[in-house]
């Protein structure tokens, strides 16, 4: 019983913490321009084939891990941060001062377009792609009786690292202190000699770069990717962005574990009909209402009753 | 000799209404300069288009010879013009300290920076004792001090101020003012937006009325303090 408790929740912390990366690039966007941009599902799913080219075509046949890992890893952010500032020059920039309904609709074609050029270009993406094991090993015990696979820990590990170093940049670095500025006040930021556009860049840059963490990891994670794998993942993100505060760092965190750990819960422990992995989205989607509806500015509140 | 700022013919429209209507003045270096007149006359409009917020329908802008007009904002700070926008517009969810420093964004000399909170604090003794508190939490009067100090931060050669005594109580105003006395005193070169038409033009060597996006009226400070039309207008006397 309790094994069953702990093992569910070391599982929904590993899904937890590939939301909360993901949903770190929403808040991001969203905290500086006021925009959902629906295409940053597309951005995960790009990072994980450009971790998956570089195993296919760059690496040679048994390569270590540890170079292996790495070198997947920059592969994946350079092609999803690629995308993302290419995205957000040719097809955000233009529509900067345009109703906020154009980019919405902009976002959500871009979200088409990515998918599509991926199916359609890319050597056989039209099938779920295999993504290598490279992680092997026996699980490791973490008490109580439940164990975890070591590409879980991985990935939960990598995930942490990558959230404080994000909290680090924005608390402490002269750019951090930019975006925060621009987030609070755009105008009074440009009076500050401050350059908006790089800023703006910038949060899409750093949402696209652990993006492709998360791409990555899922591929370790589930051991297959496809052209598809961002929709329901990047609903999912936003889902967490707007449950801990959309526009909140510290929300997208606690909003991405929160998500991960209630769906594998409400799939272990919701008992009938209405059990089972089946529902899984539907007890996300669900619990995205009920915050709507009861808690809008979402756990951590996005902070807006102090601009006096 | 050619004056800090030029503001020649200025138009600035919003959408199609004209909101300033061809306006020229200047602002000497060490000057203090004052444009006064009621609400909608097109004051913060001017120096929103002067910091490169807002750009111009028309005419041009000089500040120390070049022209600015059209230039983005964070360019202009670079130049050596600072705006203290109305409103104040501090950075609420951020601490005393990182507004000045933000103030100070494209400086990288770390030291002068230093030396120079340390003058903010200075002048304004009370942002010293809570430089860790968030902006949101301070009054307005305290707000206003710290969007004062944070345009100095970036050593303007210029520094604009928009309505510095908006909304506040008469004694904060009143030490507001002694502030902008106090900087024009060292030296300062300021050019002052204000409805208190009346401690604006004590302080300032000249002044400008605006009516309706228009120069009505141009004279020295003490001058435009003495005019009947100004009397009548803007300073409450029948």
């Amino acid at each position: 019983m309790l094994t069953q408790f702990v093992q569910q929740l070391a599982n929904g912390v590993v899904l937890g913490a590939m939301y909360a990366l993901i949903a770190l690039g929403y808040t991001m966007v969203y905290g500086i321009i006021q925009l959902i941009n629906f295409a940053h599902g597309e951005i995960f799913m790009i990072g994980a084939f450009g971790a998956f080219t570089v195993y296919r075509y760059i690496l040679p046949d048994g390569t270590s891990l540890w170079i292996a890992l790495p070198l997947m890893l920059l592969g994946g952010m350079i092609a999803a941060v690629a995308v993302a500032v290419a995205m957000e020059r040719f097809a955000y920039r233009p529509l900067r001062n345009a109703p906020r309904l154009a980019p919405l609709i902009t976002a959500i074609g871009v979200s088409i377009a990515l998918q599509e050029a991926v199916r359609l270009y890319y050597p056989d993406a039209r099938s779920k792609l295999a993504f290598p094991q490279l992680i092997t090993g026996s699980p490791i015990p973490i008490g109580f009786g439940a164990s975890v696979d070591r590409a879980s820990v991985v990935v939960v590990l990598v995930s942490v690292i990558c959230m404080v170093a994000l909290t680090l940049f924005v608390r402490r670095s002269r750019m951090g202190r930019a975006m925060q500025a621009t987030a609070q006040d755009p105008d009074t930021a440009r009076l500050m000699g401050i350059n908006i556009d790089r800023v703006i860049v910038m949060s899409f840059l750093l949402g696209a770069a652990l993006a492709a963490v998360a791409g990555m990891a899922q591929g370790l994670y589930l051991g297959q990717i496809d052209f598809r794998m961002g929709f329901i993942a990047g609903l999912k993100a936003f889902t967490a962005a707007v449950l801990g505060g959309i526009g909140n760092i510290q929300g997208a965190v606690v909003g991405g574990f929160a998500l991960g750990i209630v769906e594998v819960m409400a799939v272990q422990y919701i008992p009938g009909q209405f059990g089972g992995g089946a529902w899984k989205d539907v007890w996300a989607f669900a619990l995205l209402i009920l915050v709507l509806v009861f808690r809008p500015q979402g756990l951590l509140g996005e902070r807006v009753a102090d601009r006096a | 000799m050619t004056a800090m700022l030029e503001v020649d013919d200025l138009r600035v429209a919003y959408g199609t209404i004209l909101a300033v209507k061809g306006i020229s003045f200047r602002v000497e270096q060490g000057q203090v300069v004052t444009l006064i007149g009621g609400n909608g006359a097109g004051k913060t409009t001017t120096l929103r288009t002067l910091s490169g917020l807002l750009k111009p329908a028309g005419g041009q802008i000089r500040f120390k010879g070049r022209r600015i007009d059209g230039t983005p904002a964070h360019k202009i700070v670079e130049l050596g013009l600072a705006h203290s926008p109305e409103g104040r517009h501090i950075f609420p969810r951020m601490t005393i300290e990182e507004n000045l420093l933000l103030g100070a964004y494209l400086r990288r000399d770390g030291a002068g920076v230093g030396r120079d909170i340390q003058r903010a604090y200075d002048l304004f003794p009370v942002l010293g004792e809570r430089r860790k508190q968030a902006a949101g939490t301070l009054s307005g009067g305290e707000q206003q001090m710290l969007a004062m100090g944070r345009a100095l931060m970036s050593q303007p050669e210029l520094l604009m101020l928009d309505e510095p005594s908006m909304g506040l109580s008469p004694i904060m105003m009143q030490k507001i003012m002694e502030t902008v006395a106090e900087l024009k005193a060292a030296g300062t070169t300021i050019l002052l937006v204000e409805q208190n038409a009346q401690a604006a033009l004590t302080l300032a060597d000249r002044g400008y009325v605006l009516e309706t996006g228009r120069i009505v009226l141009e004279d020295h400070g003490q001058a435009l303090l003495g005019n009947d039309q100004v009397r009548k207008a803007y300073l409450g006397e029948d």
